[in-house]
């Protein structure tokens, strides 16, 4: 009683210890088991730890980082970045461009987006340039650049074997704690030249598994930044005077994966008919309680870049959907299934539950593809089985949600996803040359007419033959404490942007 | 002392028994469930964004996992002979010490959700024991069948939406500050608390109504005097006999209430081995559980010989 009694009249007497000390709380649902850029990494560049060479702004396109600019050289192969003057690491030592270079070479050497860009060489040229050369004109480079794993680190955190020992940055916090797999905290780093001094001293991370807890955590308080919550739970914490619910669409998308080399979905009109069959709105609306959700192309408008305005939307049409259908050869069969040549129209979806409406969703499309007269079963196991199903060829369709900000320009997925033997998470037993071609181009010129025209005809070549059909949109719904102020969420999430936030006084 | 000896002997005879019947059925488990365990542990790895099959074959590479099954498990029985577990194939720490660190949390929450349940109980069972019948006993039968019906998920969203967020007494989850562990504790605890209570009520009951306790209050003592020299001991008996074989249910709880509270311990730990199909943690893991199990009867074993002299 005594112990609590002077620590109140402490409290009371140091105005400053109230809020300024204390530690910022975010709390999202991925584990930090390792400090290992190519694993975790993303947890650590978004709590302001570690930068890379090249960051993105809301639209995706590159803003400087660690990076204070960059040349193209004429023949469009050599990249020149200069590193910001005064930068150091959270040791202390300068950044070296021979530093950042072979941060990069090591990213390259770990399984990650780096590993598939056409570099022929990273190397330092004096102590502030890193130059970067490609075989070919690539100009999604820079977005690669800011990839999380592509993050740079000091050459004291790593040791003899190649493994990380330390996670020695050069972001606007450095790690004071580390308790795998749920926990870390930072400390500004008073070194950072990046940017105006955060006005938040400490900050925690918090793996918390479950949604319902994290929400739970926002309202009473303990959290102060609550991300990836679900919708129901967000009904709840609107109520709550304690916090503030932003819902940001994020460049995700809910597809299915169709396998184009099977007999029943060879044909494009077959596929067409999946398409329209799917009730958007309903799914949009019941499931993930976002009307807006419901997509009606492949990209979401946050991609303003590769959204294409003036795209027919999709639509559902179940009549249109039968004629389709018919029109491909498919009959009434038995039980309202369609048959051709005695073979029903029947295949199984694949889907995970690791994101939990997927299952849900899947049941949806289930039953609208029923009314057309498609039997489609629903195998609910694990996200990798659709990468498995489509190495063996098992894979009939999938389920999925496919981030397309990993990168930040979604070119990075797309040439994954689409190149001439289409992608584990992409199309299956359908390629396009005319798509492989435009993507190709994408990746080698420059000048912002024409990439507007090749991402366009892009998005209309998918809009046409669906070798992968989009079902929604996602949200990302972050609830913030309103002792927050200048609180911006990032829709690519690359960042939580701690550093630009300060307590309301 | 020969009871005791006899109960430590066959306790370590399970142990080993436990030890030999878990690895192998971890080992042979795995390989059983559907998916690819490469592209498990890959995606365990760099998170499902990032899962390819390049990157499968990597871990396959790496990791040997192609090798025959045989082979492979016989290189694992060789490795825990030695008293090796491995290293994790996710993060690459040695089993050993990732164990070590989330053995420790869930001890902890054992141990508290144990005290819960052996203070809360048979006092509550004892004071309903004393008036059969009576409001407290009543009120006792609604409270311990509701607790024993409601899982332990339930509880757990229940107890954080109460003394989190409406009273704001405790953290909602967390496991960093000492409060952090009464929640779950009593999520776990509650439970284990309602049936010792239940039997602690009718041991009281058998113990106040059998003829050495009418012959106490004949030799004059106080019926307060008699209750605190007769009850608590031969309570305690059946008490202890139960919670020992409730003690699955306490193992079985820290999976959901640790996944629940965002607590770091070994039940959180395994069910996230059998998603990424981390055999060496999964192994880990699943042995100490058994030996946290026998462990713990083990004390049973030993509390009940020391409260009970038939038995030594």
């Amino acid at each position: 009683m005594r112990r609590a009694g002077l620590l109140l009249l402490a409290l009371a007497l140091w105005p400053g210890a109230t809020l300024a000390q204390q530690p910022l709380r975010v709390v999202a649902p991925f584990h930090v088991e390792s400090m290992e850029p190519s694993r975790d990494g993303f947890n650590f560049t978004r709590m302001g730890v570690a930068e890379n060479l090249v960051g993105a702004d809301d639209g995706g396109l590159p803003v400087p980082q660690l990076a204070e600019g960059w040349t193209l050289s004429e023949d469009r192969l050599t990249w020149r970045m200069t590193i910001r003057a005064g930068a150091t690491f959270h040791d202390g030592s300068p950044v070296l461009a021979e530093a950042v270079a072979a941060s990069l070479l090591r990213a390259r050497s770990k399984p990650g987006p780096l590993a598939n860009a056409p570099l022929t060489s990273i190397t330092a040229d004096g102590p502030r340039v890193v130059e970067l050369r490609t075989s070919t004109p690539f100009t999604p480079l820079l977005a690669f650049l800011a990839e999380s794993s592509a993050q740079i680190l000091a050459p004291a955190s790593w040791d003899e074997a190649g493994g990380i020992r330390a996670l020695i940055g050069t972001g606007p916090y450095r790690l004071v704690g580390f308790q795998p797999p749920f926990r870390f905290e930072v400390e500004r780093f008073e070194g950072w030249n990046g940017g105006p001094r955060p006005a938040i001293a400490r900050a925690i991370y918090e793996s918390v598994p479950r949604g319902e807890t994290r929400a739970l955590m926002a309202e009473s308080g303990r959290a102060d930044l609550a991300f990836t919550l679900d919708p129901a739970g967000t009904d709840r914490l609107r109520r709550s005077p304690r916090v503030e619910v932003r819902v940001m669409p994020i460049p995700r998308t809910q597809t299915i994966k169709l396998n184009a080399g099977l007999p029943i979905f060879a044909d494009v009109r077959a596929r067409q008919a999946v398409s329209l069959a799917i009730d958007r709105d309903g799914i949009a609306r019941g499931i993930l309680r976002s009307p807006g959700a419901a997509a009606t192309q492949f990209f979401p408008p946050t991609l303003a870049e590769w959204h294409v305005a003036g795209l027919a939307p999709l639509r559902r049409d179940p009549a249109e959907a039968r004629r389709l259908l018919a029109a491909a050869g498919w009959t009434a069969g038995p039980g309202g299934i369609l048959t051709r040549d005695g073979h029903p129209f029947r295949f199984t979806l694949r889907t995970f539950s690791t994101r939990p409406e997927l299952p849900v969703v899947a049941a949806a499309i289930q039953e609208s593809l029923r009314e057309v007269g498609i039997d489609m079963q629903i195998a609910v196991g694990v996200s990798s089985d659709i990468p498995a199903g489509h190495r063996d060829g098992t894979l009939e369709a999938g389920l999925m949600a496919r981030n397309f900000s990993q990168v930040p320009d979604p070119i990075g997925t797309l040439l994954a996803d689409f190149g001439p033997q289409g992608g584990d998470w992409g199309a299956m037993g359908w390629t396009s040359p005319e798509l492989v071609e435009r993507l190709a181009a994408l990746g080698r010129t420059t000048d912002p007419a024409e990439r507007a025209a090749l991402r366009q005809r892009a998005s209309a070549i998918l809009q046409a033959e669906m070798p992968v059909i989009p079902v929604a949109w996602y949200d990302l719904r972050v609830a913030i404490s309103r002792r927050l102020a200048n609180v911006s969420v990032d829709p690519l999430e690359l960042s939580y942007r701690i550093a630009a936030m300060r307590w309301v006084e | 002392m020969g009871g005791v000896a006899r109960a430590l002997l066959r306790r370590a005879v399970q142990a080993a028994l436990v030890v030999i019947l878990v690895s192998a059925l971890c080992f042979t488990l795995v390989r059983i469930l559907p998916g690819d365990q490469a592209l498990r542990i890959a995606e365990g790895r760099y998170g499902y964004d990032r899962v390819t099959a390049a990157a499968a074959d990597a871990v396959r590479a790496e990791l040997g996992l192609d090798r025959p099954a045989i082979e492979q498990f016989a290189a694992w029985v060789g490795r825990l002979a030695r008293g090796d577990l491995g290293a994790s194939l996710v993060t690459g720490e040695r089993v050993v010490a990732e164990v070590a660190y989330q053995l420790g949390h869930s001890l902890m929450l054992a141990l508290a959700a144990l005290a819960i349940a052996l203070v809360i109980g048979p006092i509550l069972g004892l004071f309903a024991g004393l008036r059969p019948g009576g409001v407290v006993d009543q009120a006792g039968m609604v409270g311990a069948a509701a607790l024993r019906a409601m899982p332990v998920f339930a509880l757990g969203i229940g107890l954080m939406l109460v003394f989190g967020v409406a009273l704001g007494w405790l953290p909602v989850a967390g496991f960093h500050e000492a409060e952090n562990i009464i929640l779950p504790a009593l999520a776990l605890g509650l439970g284990l608390a309602a049936a010792s209570a239940r039997v602690a009520r009718d041991a009281t009951v058998a113990v106040t109504s059998a003829p050495f306790f009418r012959f106490a209050l004949l030799r004059g003592l106080t019926r307060a005097q008699a209750v605190w020299q007769h009850v608590p001991r031969n309570a305690a008996v059946p008490v202890l006999a139960y919670l020992g074989v409730q003690l699955a249910l306490l193992v079985e709880g820290v999976v959901v209430v640790e996944s629940l509270f965002g607590w770091p311990g070994i039940g959180h730990a395994l069910s996230h081995a059998i998603a990424a199909r981390d055999v060496p943690m999964l192994q880990g893991t699943a042995l100490s559980l058994g030996l946290i199990f026998v462990a713990l009867n083990a004390a049973t074993d030993l509390a009940m010989i020391a409260l009970d002299p038939r038995r030594r």
